[in-house]
């Protein structure tokens, strides 16, 4: 049995890791609230983004701009959203594995692959596995910036619009409540109703595009237009590539605010453990140190037995 | 009292601005907009600029925006403003620095996923977090 100051060494270092796991679970609790408010104050923007473009896929028929015409499929793209930081549970982990799930289906069918990777954690996984990566951001913090994100989302806007891919993905966690984070993969592009992939989480595919009951009964509504400045044209691509960044920022966002929910719990529970253990050892200390105190008298009783 | 309608101004990142407006001006490309309550439906794309805003009242405020997006509704006119300064250029900039990240990143990788192995490192790392949590609800059960 270990000595009595062994174990209590070893308590003092448990206690000191106690201290650090429960200061992370609350900075992260701090940290998610803020992440949520966030996630609150990007909705009004995408929103109305998605009012707009909404109404322009029906009063703009004759301009169809690339983003909204559906290709037959040769190469796909991904964005792949992780966190910077580790400590934060299965939250990358699962949703690496939703990634890599749907890829695998468009492997399967022989078609190429794309990869965008925001998150530290994220790169460092395509590194490992492999994969075509296109553009690379890491280190957003906790408060990403949406300047942060739209050169990596351009790269695979622009190679959708050279016809290098013909769709895009974006892969997060749905931030769902304090305990729950769901991975999802989110068609971004071509924009519309297209088919969604027979998913596990298919409704959560159509969360962006969320049109098509409500589009055909509002069909009629439409019989006004705007007046556009300077043309249709211009105004429209201006709009939907802020729409699909803003899709992507959010994203981003939510996923932030994931990564802290996911880390709260995680330390939690570390920190209960640590808790468990440190009764554990202390039992166990107690009990070595009753052992010695009645040696030691029942030595003591011996001795003087014996004199 | 004056017709008022109601302007929002929102951001990717925050809501800027939402209340009543007897007129608003923005800095639309092709020159200055006057906005009044009641006007056609129209969409404009915004210079970096100032927004001046008449609220109710007839207070004045005003507001700076980086570029963006104008809607108007005869009712309700939406600022979509833009967080940064957009240029062709800039944004054509940063689209490189992701590439050339991304680039610096893929040196010494391979361009093709490998499958059998991400499957075997995700399973790996599931199967230990399902560790974690059996060892603890076994914890917690005694």
């Amino acid at each position: 049995m270990a000595s009595g100051k062994e174990i209590r060494t070893q308590i003092s270092s448990i206690k000191n890791t106690q201290k650090i796991t429960s200061a992370m679970e609350m900075v992260a609790a701090s940290k998610m609230r803020r992440a949520q408010d966030r996630m609150s104050a990007s909705r009004p923007y995408a929103e109305k983004m998605i009012d707009v473009v909404r109404h322009l896929t029906h009063a703009h028929t004759e301009y169809r701009h690339p983003f909204l015409v559906e290709r037959e499929i040769q190469r796909v793209g991904y964005i792949v959203v992780s966190s910077d930081r580790g400590l934060c549970g299965g939250l990358n982990t699962n949703l690496f594995k939703e990634a890599v799930t749907s890829m695998k289906k468009w492997h399967e069918q022989e078609k190429e692959i794309d990869v965008c990777v925001i998150g530290s954690k994220a790169s460092a996984f395509f590194k490992r596995i492999g994969g075509n990566v296109v553009s690379h951001s890491e280190q957003l913090g906790d408060e990403p910036s949406i300047d942060d994100l739209i050169g990596s989302v351009k790269v695979m806007l622009d190679a959708y619009n050279e016809g290098k891919i013909d769709r895009l993905y974006v892969v997060f966690n749905k931030f769902i409540n304090t305990m729950t984070q769901q991975p999802i993969v989110g068609q971004v592009l071509p924009i519309g109703e297209s088919q969604m992939e027979n998913h596990s989480s298919s409704e959560e595919h159509v969360r962006y595009h969320e049109v098509s009951a409500e589009e055909a009964a509002g069909h009629m509504k439409y019989h006004w237009d705007y007046l556009y400045e300077p043309d249709a044209e211009e105004v429209i691509d201006a709009l939907l590539m802020r729409y699909i960044e803003s899709l992507v920022y959010q994203s981003v966002v939510e996923n932030v605010a994931c990564e802290q929910g996911a880390r709260m719990v995680a330390m939690k529970s570390a920190t209960d453990n640590a808790g468990d253990m440190i009764d554990d050892l202390q039992l166990v200390y107690n009990k070595a140190r009753q052992a010695a105190i009645t040696q030691e008298l029942s030595e003591i009783v011996a001795g003087a037995a014996a004199v | 009292m004056a017709m008022t309608m109601k302007l929002n101004i929102v951001s990717a990142e925050k809501e800027i601005f939402s209340n009543l407006a007897e007129m608003v001006i923005v800095p639309g490309e092709m020159g200055d907009l006057g906005i009044l309550p009641q006007h056609s439906q129209l969409l404009s794309i915004l210079k970096a600029g100032e927004v001046i805003i008449t609220e109710q009242g007839g207070k004045q405020e005003s507001v700076y925006v980086s570029g963006g997006l104008l809607e108007v509704q005869p009712h309700v006119v939406t600022i979509l403003s833009d967080t940064a300064i957009r240029a062709g250029e800039l944004d054509a900039h940063s689209a490189e620095a992701a590439k050339e990240r991304a680039e610096e990143m893929l040196k010494d990788q391979e361009s093709e996923i490998n499958f059998a192995k991400a499957e075997a490192q995700l399973a790996e790392a599931i199967v230990q977090l399902k560790m974690i949590e059996k060892m603890r609800k076994k914890k917690g059960g005694h």
